[in-house]
């Protein structure tokens, strides 16, 4: 048991990593459990209680009610399923496609490597998220065009990551040797090239996450993203934006979810990247 | 010389490129964009006639080819929102924008990077511990978030610093800037309205400060790694070796190399700044492009939406290429390459 874990250990290796941590366990199990464990599951789930209307937060209410009368706690922990599913949904299709197409580039070169690569860095001279925002928009808003937006400004750098090591491993000697000897390309690309390129992808895929649920709040909080009565941390934010000065806690709470989501998963990007990467480590 | 050549001639291919996504985007995907502009009760009719005002009966590529050369000829459309030309409303709007990111930029620089290199200096001890949750504090922080709470906290509850807005309302009564450049804070400068100057600045702190947190988280990681990273270097311990003062390797020797990628995440960030206006300026109802770019992506103002993404494209390139030359500069052996 003890050296199973010990494979995990850089996840407590220092207090703010714990923290962390022990912060991301607590939002994967409301992602998970929230019905169960939101104090109010019917109002987390939408339905309004216009008699209890912004209540400020207290020991009935820890984080105290919203415009409609419903459980803000109950309502953040419901949020952190479909915050956290964007986040793993985005980075998965990016990463798949941008793998794909890098393998395909690193692996054949030539003209397809130069189509590939063009058109990556096409999408990439525009700004961060500038893509998504407008594609986001010619789609319609809502959460599963938000969703297919970020993955069209993401996928590029998945591409460009795994292109650059394909193509270190396809002039090593021995995937050379492999082929030589006939070796079918698609057993030389799963068995040495893929094998060689996880480590990386692993690194970019943990620190991305953070950023995708942090562009995905932002999608939500301008109207983009998900649209009410969803439980969506950048929504509720917007929700609250007008009534900031006097009720507060609306905005300040689903922000601060939002926030400490992002954070942790980019501390523990952090401390993934330091481990399977001891040469920034040792700084 | 080479090289300025390809980067340059590598940029307008990038620029073409961009412009035909915008174009695609705006024209390919379902919205249609007659019915945008004259609304959905119009008649079939109507429609059809202004689908051959518009050119959009036409075939794709040719429409293509229309729009890049009205677009180099200035005509960007009009705003289906404002009713204006577009161009004229970027240009309207630029300065406030500007001047915002020059604002934010200047202080995550400063503070990012001397923030780095107090951590550096303090290495694992309670400085660089504190810095470092500072800095992953800042790339991890909502901006839209960030500005409501500095909202709530030094504009609603300490009434430091005003809410919303570039200047006070009554301002262009009482002390109205004289146009000069159009950038409102440096008008207000040159022509000594200095009332103005400090009533902008009063209205900056927040926004900049907002807009900042990013860039300065990123800025001071960076300096404080590649700050080490240099440190470690042979030609560190020689130079200790020889007997200079452990100031004179940090800030003349360290600092310098570790100036280049410094300057690589400065662009870096100045670029995620560009869209970091756009909800730091719908927070602070700031009159700049960010708020309008908002907008008209709310409304699908399509015509501001082709125009502000294409500044944008140019906007990023723009940095890219500065922050290449200024690297060329600061590291001679990119002209060897």
């Amino acid at each position: 048991m003890k050296t199973k874990l010990a494979g995990l250990s850089f996840l407590f290796k220092d207090t703010l990593t714990t923290i962390a941590t022990v912060m991301m366990s607590i939002f994967i199990a409301a992602a998970i459990f929230g019905p169960w464990i939101a104090p109010f599951p019917k109002e987390g789930a939408g339905e309004t209680n216009v008699d209890n209307i912004y209540i400020g937060p207290g020991w009935h209410h820890l984080l105290g009610t919203d415009e409609l009368g419903r459980d803000l706690l109950s309502r953040i922990i419901f949020g952190a399923r479909p915050a956290l599913l964007i986040a793993l949904a985005v980075v998965g299709f990016a990463a798949i496609i941008g793998t794909l197409l890098g393998l395909i580039a690193g692996y054949r070169g030539g003209w397809i490597d130069n189509v590939i690569m063009r058109v990556s860095e096409l999408f990439l001279s525009f700004p961060p998220l500038l893509l998504s925002l407008v594609a986001v928009t010619f789609l319609g808003p809502g959460l599963v065009n938000a969703l297919i937006a970020l993955i069209i400004s993401w996928w590029p750098w998945y591409a460009r990551l795994i292109r650059v090591e394909a193509s270190i491993v396809r002039s090593k000697p021995y995937v050379e040797i492999s082929a030589a000897m006939g070796v079918p390309d698609r057993i030389i690309i799963v068995r040495h090239i893929l094998r060689n390129v996880t480590t990386p992808l692993i690194v970019q895929i943990a620190a991305d996450l953070g950023t995708v649920i942090l562009a995905a709040g932002s999608l939500a909080f301008i109207g983009l993203g998900a649209q009410p009565p969803s439980a969506d941390w950048g929504l509720m934010v917007a929700q609250g934006r007008n009534l900031i000065f006097d009720q507060w806690w609306i905005s300040t709470f689903s922000g601060l979810a939002i926030f400490l989501a992002v954070l942790s998963f980019n501390i523990i990007g952090d401390a993934l990247r330091d481990h399977f990467d001891p040469r920034i480590a040792r700084q | 010389m080479r090289i300025l050549w390809n980067r340059l001639s590598s940029a307008l291919l990038v620029l073409c490129a961009a412009s035909f996504i915008t174009f695609t985007l705006a024209r390919v995907i379902p919205s249609d964009p007659a019915l945008a502009y004259i609304g959905p009760k119009a008649t079939a009719a109507d429609s059809a006639k202004l689908r051959i005002t518009l050119g959009l009966d036409q075939p794709i590529p040719i429409q293509y080819f229309k729009y890049v050369w009205q677009t180099l000829h200035g005509n960007w459309g009009y705003s289906l929102s404002t009713k204006q030309p577009v161009l004229q409303e970027i240009i309207d709007r630029l300065p406030a924008t500007l001047e915002l990111i020059f604002f934010a930029m200047s202080f995550a620089v400063i503070f990012g990077v001397a923030m780095g290199v107090y951590a550096a200096k303090y290495r694992g001890r309670l400085q660089d511990s504190v810095i470092r949750i500072l800095a992953i504090a800042g790339v991890s922080m909502p901006a839209f978030w960030l500005g409501l709470l500095l909202q709530m906290l030094f504009a609603g509850r300490l009434a430091w610093f005003p809410a919303t807005g570039q200047f006070d309302i009554d301002l262009k009564y009482d002390n109205p800037i004289t146009k000069v450049t159009g950038f409102p804070i440096f008008d207000s400068i040159i022509t000594g309205n200095f009332a103005a100057t400090l009533n902008g600045l009063h209205h900056m702190v927040l926004p900049a400060l907002t807009l900042s947190a990013y860039s300065f988280g990123l800025l001071s990681r960076m300096a404080r790694a590649n700050l080490l990273e240099v440190m470690s270097q042979d030609y560190i311990k020689v130079a200790r070796a020889y007997g200079l003062s452990e100031r004179l390797v940090f800030f003349k020797l360290a600092l310098r190399n570790a100036l280049p990628p410094i300057v690589t995440v400065t662009g870096l960030s100045t670029a995620y700044l560009i869209t970091g206006t756009f909800f730091v300026e719908q927070v602070y109802n700031w009159p700049g492009i960010g708020s309008f770019a908002v907008n008209s992506l709310l409304s699908i103002d399509y015509p501001a939406i082709m125009g502000i993404t294409l500044l944008a494209a140019v906007g990023y390139l723009v940095i890219n290429f500065i922050v290449d030359l200024i690297h060329a500069k600061l590291d001679p052996r990119v002209w060897m390459r």
